[in-house]
């Protein structure tokens, strides 16, 4: 059997084996429900804090802040719907960018259309940039919540959230008071970026296990101290009374984990993921008719994106499948939709381009003889795409015609 | 991007054996164009849809049986596949009559496929056109024009009985969305899972007549 390279990690990340060891105790022994009042019950609701602790102290935040979730797309639902919700009598516009996850852009689309809210979408500059200054300036007196995500999942752009934290706090000082709320996805990020709060000045802040090689089904909302959000999840009243269910002991105790492992080897791990990065980013762009989606620095250590004209990227991807290689496209034969990605749209480019982006994402496992690989497949893949393909489009369709 | 753009990816990798053989090892496909002697060309779709289709056709003039075919496509697996598969049926024991092969259905390819995901179908359907539009090319060539058959409409929801036609007329009524088109023909609502295809249809014609949305 081949060996598989797994370029994915975007999409989800394997579980460390520190993690699974952590985990495993809370299983079948220490299972008992941190709420009972048995001695068993203690132990799980004093691991369930103690891994609380180590959370908010690498955020830099209070234990009390952090709400324990499902995932992702909860937390990012319970930010945003939560923070709505509560601030009602204030105003109902938000703020968001057109290349957010779409636990974020469907929540707050939906909104919009049913007439709860009045969404203003920042576009992205030509390298999914969010300017700090067009968020500034969209705000006004209404405005309850600015949601911008750290990084993007697709094109691995790294937004200047302390920028916009910034303009947030100097607009407050204007207009005295709590608005408008910041939340940010941070899910990209949590692996490779520093995430202390108190810099980055978010009063909302989402991340989650499955992309730090910690667990599925993990995630955590990070509610400043005095705001106020609604919960979504009615219950028993844990979590703060923010979400309501017998607490994923596992889950949070592999998360709690995995957080660590990722803040203590980002240093070190960045340097190495950035070097292969560049490394495969240089080798793809030498193929014809390419290009670099994203911003050329300002991106994730472990994100590659590039597009290639006059091929499909789920035959593409599925072209590299049968090499061994995984990755992932922003074609629309990949999604329900029948759209490209919306974040290469985003970024000004044709629906004829947008078809042809592949997205290939590094890990801890990723070594220099596997980038080396798939520089050495993609070339003969994509001629060979491009040989079946009736087009032949201009490097003007990298940009709107 | 499964964690993305893909809502259902339980569906994401379920092609047949059939399928993957066709997209691996693609039959018929056209390799060197210059030199080959074409009795008819036909072309469908647009790279903007996402998918494309170019078809070349040799014809026997005596007993009007297609004896060679060749394509080029551009698309994802299913589209690919389902080319090569046409080229394939229509090429088969000394070739299909023009009468035969302008019959030739979607469903047939798909059968021939063993199957697609429901969410690929739609990416099969151009096949069929872009050999008919070979068949009127040739047709014209040979100066048979009475014979050139328009293309009639397609049934795109069976139940409330839709065609791609009355989908393209609704296109130049100005209706742009679905919710637009479903006001006018209600399709869709009869089939769901025609949805996909009419999106589809409804970006093609768009941009068939009107150019492209908003200079994308």
């Amino acid at each position: 059997m081949k060996k598989r390279i797994y370029l994915d990690h975007a999409a989800t990340t394997p579980v460390d084996p520190a993690v699974i060891r952590a985990m495993r105790p809370f299983f079948s022994e220490q299972f008992a429900n941190p709420s009972s009042l048995h001695a068993a019950g203690s132990e799980a609701q004093r691991a369930v804090a103690q891994a609380r602790r180590t959370i908010a102290d690498l955020l830099h935040a209070h234990e009390e802040e952090i709400v324990f979730c499902s995932g992702g797309t909860e937390s990012d639902n319970l930010a945003i719907q939560g923070t709505i919700r509560a601030h009602r009598e204030h105003g109902n516009h938000v703020i968001t960018s057109t290349i957010e996850h779409p636990a974020v852009l469907e929540t707050l689309e939906r909104l919009a259309r049913r007439g709860e809210i009045e969404l203003t979408k920042i576009p992205v500059s030509e390298d999914g940039l969010v300017p700090a200054e067009r968020v500034a300036q969209a705000i006004t007196e209404r405005t309850v919540l600015v949601s911008i995500m750290m990084a993007n999942n697709e094109i691995g752009t790294v937004q200047p959230i302390a920028d916009i934290g910034r303009a947030i706090l100097a607009y407050r000082k204007d207009h005295p008071g709590i608005y408008p709320v910041f939340h940010t996805d941070a899910c990209q990020a949590a692996g490779t970026l520093d995430l202390d709060v108190m810099k980055l000045h978010t009063d909302l802040l989402t991340c989650n296990g499955t992309k730090i090689y910690g667990p599925k089904g993990i995630g955590l909302l990070f509610v400043r101290r005095g705001l106020k959000i609604e919960p979504m999840m009615i219950g028993g009243g844990q979590e703060r009374g923010l979400r309501s269910g017998t607490e994923d002991v596992p889950g949070i105790i592999g998360f709690a984990k995995a957080f660590e492992l990722a803040q203590k080897r980002k240093e070190k791990e960045n340097v190495r993921l950035v070097a292969l990065r560049d490394r495969l980013i240089e080798g793809l762009l030498r193929i014809p008719k390419s290009r670099l989606n994203g911003h050329a620095t300002e991106r994730l250590p472990n994100n590659a994106n590039i597009s290639f004209l006059d091929i499909e990227g789920e035959a593409a991807v599925l072209y590299l499948d049968a090499k061994g290689i995984c990755c992932s496209t922003g074609s629309a034969c990949a999604s329900t939709s029948l759209d490209p990605s919306h974040v290469i749209l985003a970024l000004g480019m044709s629906y004829e381009a947008a078809h042809g982006s592949l997205r290939f994402s590094l890990g801890h496992a990723t070594m220099k003889e596997d980038v080396d690989t798939v520089i050495k497949v993609m070339p003969k893949i994509v001629e060979r795409l491009r040989h079946m393909s009736p087009v032949n489009l201009d490097m003007k369709y990298f940009k709107k015609g | 991007m499964s964690d993305v753009t893909s809502r259902d990816a339980k569906q994401k990798w379920v092609y047949t054996n059939t399928v993957k053989d066709h997209f691996f090892h693609p039959r018929n496909f056209m390799e060197d164009e210059e030199t080959y002697q074409a009795s008819g060309v036909g072309m469908v779709g647009s790279p903007a849809c996402g998918d494309m289709m170019k078809i070349w056709i040799k014809v026997d003039p005596a007993t009007e049986r297609i004896t060679d075919m060749k394509w080029q496509t551009f698309g994802c697996a299913s589209a690919i596949a389902s080319t090569s598969m046409m080229s394939v049926i229509v090429t088969e024991n000394g070739g299909m009559t023009i009468e035969d092969a302008r019959k030739l259905r979607p469903q047939d390819i798909m059968e021939r496929l063993g199957g697609l995901p429901v969410r690929k179908v739609h990416c099969s359907v151009l096949g069929d056109k872009a050999l008919r539009s070979a068949i009127n090319d040739y047709l014209r060539k040979v100066n048979q024009d009475a014979r050139v058959e328009v293309e009639h409409g397609r049934l795109v929801d069976k139940v409330v009985k839709v065609t791609d036609h009355d989908i393209e007329e609704a296109v130049l009524d100005g209706a742009w969305t679905l919710e637009a088109v479903q006001r006018k023909t209600k399709v869709g609502t009869g089939d769901p899972s025609c949805i996909p295809e009419v999106e589809q249809l409804i970006r093609f014609y768009q941009e068939k007549h009107f150019g492209k949305e908003d200079g994308k």
